[in-house]
């Protein structure tokens, strides 16, 4: 069965920069760059929402189907 | 699936004021997947607050809320309680604005066990006026105002809310997302005064001062200094150094409620008429 990948949505009006979403996400998925939060890696995403969760400003979201 | 927190935001007000990184944002959403659980109406559910950084969480959230005066939430909320007793009542703050200003507030709020939830955001400091020292502030710890280190014994605000009366008493920490919502469903559906304290983090007047380097330091020793209660049980005293319980602590369903003893008094004040 093919693996379906999720959508990262990531709010740069929202995202302060604060590492908490890089740091904690389980399959280093994401990463700095300059300010904001970019992805890296989409295809290792387990989709455990880590990111979404501990995100203190609402600025990241994972979208499953 | 992503959780929807916009239903539950005032729209426009985002991004919120927080540093980068304080968990006074994560401990809101937890609120507000709380909130979403219990199904709650927001025209019956008023969110008050005191003064502080912790205190600005009323102001996102779409529901009746009160934005009051300096450790004076639950002066407010208990007024609000008895004149609405059908209404959910939900305190939030800080350490310093929950038991410095508002010690006496917090202490006979338990003591008369008012139907409400208390969520105190516990970073050992006044974060928003530029971190002067709070009675949550360990021993030995930096502040602006105790540069060479703090003095004073701290709170234990577990300790003391059950000293004082509440009959709910739970702690977790910013570290432990996933667990804050559920600890604010059990407290919201607990009949009596229940506190949950929120171990947090504020990297900007807190953290730098005590030599943390990052934000994410400061979630890992929230991570590391938390132990629930249930593991607690097997582990000894000396492995329990330094570490904090976690997890509903403390359970009364037997002390009366106070605004239901109140309206047995309005009915022995008719009869007498
Ligand atoms: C009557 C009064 N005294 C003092 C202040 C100044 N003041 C504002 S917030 C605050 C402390 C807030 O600390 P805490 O409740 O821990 O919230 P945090 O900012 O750490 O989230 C103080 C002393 C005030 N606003 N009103
Ligand atoms: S959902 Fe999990 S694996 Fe995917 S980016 Fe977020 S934290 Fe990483
Ligand atoms: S946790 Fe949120 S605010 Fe922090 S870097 Fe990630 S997306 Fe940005
Ligand atoms: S000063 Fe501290 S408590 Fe206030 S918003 Fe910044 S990090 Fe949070
Ligand atoms: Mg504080």
């Amino acid at each position: 069965m093919e693996k379906t990948l999720p959508i990262i949505e990531i709010n740069e009006k929202y995202c302060k920069g604060c590492h908490i979403c890089v740091e904690f996400c389980p399959k280093d998925v994401l990463e700095m760059k300059g300010f904001y939060v970019s992805v890296k890696n989409l295809e290792a995403c387990i989709k455990c929402m880590q990111c979404e969760l501990r995100c203190p400003d609402f600025a990241i979201k994972v979208i499953t189907d | 699936m992503a959780f929807e927190y916009e239903k539950w935001l005032r729209p426009g007000k985002l991004p919120h004021i927080w540093c980068p990184g304080c968990g006074h944002g994560i401990v809101m959403k937890g609120l507000i997947r709380a909130m979403d659980t219990l199904k709650l109406k927001k025209e019956e559910t008023a969110i008050l607050s005191g003064i502080g950084c912790a205190s600005r969480l009323p102001g996102y959230i779409d529901c009746c809320t009160l934005h009051t005066a300096h450790g004076r939430a639950a002066a407010f909320a208990t007024g609000l309680k008895m004149a609405r007793p059908e209404m959910n009542v939900i305190l939030v703050g800080g350490d310093g604005d929950g038991t410095a200003i508002g010690g006496n507030h917090f202490i006979h709020a338990c003591r008369r066990n008012i139907d409400m939830t208390y969520i105190i955001m516990n970073n050992y400091i006044y974060g928003m006026t530029g971190g002067q020292f709070s009675p949550c502030t360990p021993t030995g710890h930096k502040a602006s105002t105790t540069p060479y280190g703090n003095p004073d014994p701290c709170f234990d605000i577990v300790e003391l809310a059950k000293g004082a009366g509440a009959t709910f008493v739970a702690r977790g920490t910013a570290f432990h997302a996933n667990q804050i919502d559920k600890l604010i469903v059990e407290a919201v559906q607990h009949k009596g005064f229940s506190v949950v304290e929120i171990l947090d983090d504020c990297p900007t007047t807190y953290g730098r001062r005590n030599k943390f380097k990052s934000v994410v330091e400061m979630m890992n020793r929230l991570k590391e200094i938390a132990v629930p209660v249930k593991a607690a049980e097997k582990m000894t005293a000396e492995q329990l150094q330094g570490k904090v319980l976690t997890g509903v602590l403390y359970k009364d369903v037997t002390k009366p409620e106070y605004t239901a003893e109140y309206a047995k008094v309005i009915e022995r004040a008719k009869a007498s008429k």
